[in-house]
């Protein structure tokens, strides 16, 4: 009788011990300071700056490399700018479809469809409704009108500046164009 | 014969009624337009911008004409009108078209001249639909919840009564066990009472002393014993810095199965920094943005029996809060506050990896180490992201050379060395270099 209760005893004990290990916590390490940067980590907080943390924007007016200021505006004025005037700067040689075509099926074709019918997956859940055709006659999109609208986001569309870098929204703006040419057939 | 002749009038009149109702409903929908076709021309035109009940990109729009009418004094041609050319309105100078434009900050409405009166009737029809009739709801007059609504809606039922059963299983099975000692007991007294010998088993040497006394026995259990032990302690100390399994509390509840597993939104919609760069990026706050700026609730069928639709819709609110939507007005407030996502996936400093160089020219799958993530409601690390479990991976993937740039000059490099070229393996290409992951 008293080998029994030793044995639950020593069984809750074992449990007990087994339970203390979370899955929300995370494990222990050997060494940390051979585990943790020494420098910055990306969004680490960080108590040398003001807001408390590593990511911060770049100094206003600064130029990160290898970028081209926009310079029209983010107004209905401006989008009217830039559908008439603005041109892509790729050539037909630069122009890569199927890079295009992997780009818009990752940021577009969730809303926009596949084909450009504007009808995406999200459209066809009745998650976001609303989604023009890229063949919409009230809209008649051209690339200036499209590069501004993927800058900058329109209505309910957000920006998509921060997703792809020029070059692949003038790609991107290729593909859609040609998803237009196919749809007006 | 006076009663049939009444039975048959009476008929006569329900007919007649009948026919006058069927006529004047036909006549009032040909008027009015079709709810039904109204509502997938606003679903694909409208609902961009437009919500029912609520200020979206522009206005909403529940019964938008007889407002316009009681309170501008505004008729369905203005409405035509302003449909199919709003800018034009706006430039001509009408009142209340110059009016809404400026009171939408000069956001101008898209002409629809594509749209015919009749359509614009058919959406017009929809949005005088009452709510009530056709999705009665909480709130509605006369509203009568159905039937079985509250068990289905309740998951902690299920729950309860399943533990109500295992509780009374339990008590049933310890009734049971205490029965039969007493029974026993009774048994016992009654032998002993009667005189009864009882044939009590022989005392013989306990099984321990036995085990005690033998000692080749002792000697095997003591070897068995540090072994296991020592399998144990080298399993434990294995396993100290790998964070397989882990998957912490976030602030924010985010749901990949919502997101990446119902919705087929892809993992580089929002990771987008995992194409081009070393680290896949946690995205920032305008990407949840760009759909949920129109998606301000989940829809009743998202809600799980853990995860109620109530808790979802206030997960999003933090998510608003956080990024300082005010969505009755929709306009950003400007008071943002960073969100603390707790890192899941981390490798220690000593270790380099890189996104970009997996994801864009190996062609590896996000799934192939962070498993299945469009499955899972929160995320656990699915990999120990140990060195061998790199290593493995390398000695056993091969390369995806074939109208792959990036390879093409290793490629030709490798075919002299090593000839077959379909089976190329990423060790071979350097894959278990120490420098490459390593210093």
């Amino acid at each position: 009788m008293k080998s029994i209760i030793k044995i639950t005893i020593l069984t809750v004990v074992l449990i007990s011990f087994a339970s203390c290990q979370k899955d929300s916590r995370p494990n222990y390490e050997y060494m940390p300071n051979m585990y943790e940067s020494v420098g910055y980590e990306t969004y680490q907080e960080s108590s040398a700056f003001a807001n408390g943390v590593e990511a911060q924007l770049p100094v206003e007016g600064s130029i990160p490399r290898g970028y081209t200021p926009f310079d029209i505006a983010n107004t209905n004025e401006g989008f009217l700018l830039a559908k008439e005037t603005l041109k892509s700067p790729l050539d037909s040689a630069k122009v890569d479809l199927a890079r295009g075509k992997v780009l818009y099926d990752i940021y577009c074709g969730i809303c926009h469809g596949n084909k450009g019918k504007g009808q995406g997956k999200l459209v066809k859940r009745e998650k976001i409704l609303g989604v023009p055709s890229y063949a919409d006659a009230g809209r008649a999109i051209t690339e200036g009108g499209a590069y501004h609208t993927i800058y900058y986001g329109k209505n309910a569309m957000g920006s998509y500046a921060n997703l792809i870098n020029e070059e692949e929204r003038w790609q991107v703006i290729a593909y859609v164009l040609k998803l237009k040419a196919d749809l007006e057939k | 014969m006076k009663q049939v002749i009444h039975r048959k009038l009476s008929s006569n009149i329900l007919r007649l009624s009948l026919i006058i109702l069927i006529a004047f409903s036909s006549s009032l929908s040909a008027q009015e337009g079709d709810p039904a076709a109204g509502k997938a021309l606003f679903n694909t035109n409208c609902a961009s911008c437009h919500k029912m009940d609520k200020k979206m990109t522009g206005p909403a729009l529940r019964n938008v004409e007889a407002r316009l009418a009681e309170d501008e004094g505004l008729d369905r041609e203005w409405l035509y009108s302003w449909i199919k050319n709003s800018a034009g309105m706006v430039k001509s100078g009408d009142a209340y078209a110059n009016k809404i434009y400026a009171e939408y900050k000069g956001v101008a409405m898209t002409a629809f001249p594509q749209l015919s009166n009749a359509d614009i009737d058919n959406i017009l029809a929809y949005t005088a639909v009452d709510p009530c009739v056709s999705n009665p709801k909480p709130g509605c007059p006369g509203y009568v919840p159905p039937p079985g609504g509250e068990a289905t809606s309740s998951g902690d039922g299920d729950g309860a009564s399943n533990n109500l059963i295992l509780g009374a299983l339990a008590l049933l099975f310890a009734l049971l066990a205490g029965a039969l000692v007493l029974v026993n007991r009774t048994l016992r007294s009654f032998a002993q009472e009667k005189g009864v010998q009882l044939n009590e088993a022989p005392k013989g040497t306990p099984i321990w002393k036995a085990f005690v006394q033998n000692q080749f026995l002792v000697l095997v259990t003591a070897i068995f014993l540090l072994l296991a032990s020592g399998y144990f302690v080298y399993g434990y100390f294995m396993q100290v810095g790998v964070n397989q399994g882990y998957e912490p509390v976030q602030e924010i509840h985010f749901s990949h199965r919502i997101h990446a597993g119902d919705n087929g939104v892809d993992c580089k919609y929002c990771h987008s920094s995992a194409r081009v760069s070393k680290t896949s990026g946690i995205p920032s706050l305008n990407v949840c943005m760009n759909c949920h700026k129109s998606i301000s609730e989940v829809a009743d069928a998202t809600a799980t029996v853990e995860h109620s639709k109530d808790f979802y819709d206030g997960e999003i609110k933090k998510l608003y809060a956080a990024v300082g939507w005010d969505d009755a007005n929709q306009e950003y407030t400007g008071e943002t506050k960073p969100v603390k996502w707790t890192r899941i996936h981390n490798l220690p400093d000593f270790a380099y990896f890189n996104h970009s160089q997996h994801v864009s020219v190996a062609g590896v799958e996000c799934q192939t180490c962070h498993g299945p993530i469009e499955e899972m409601e929160i995320v656990s690390q699915h990999a120990p992201l140990t060195m061998g479990w790199c290593i493995n991976c390398h000695r056993e993937t091969n390369v995806k050379v074939k109208d792959n740039a990036y390879y093409s000059k290793i490629h030709e490099q490798l075919a002299k060395k090593y000839g077959d070229l379909d089976q190329i393996k990423a060790a071979q290409m350097g894959g278990l270099e120490c420098g490459k992951c390593h210093y």
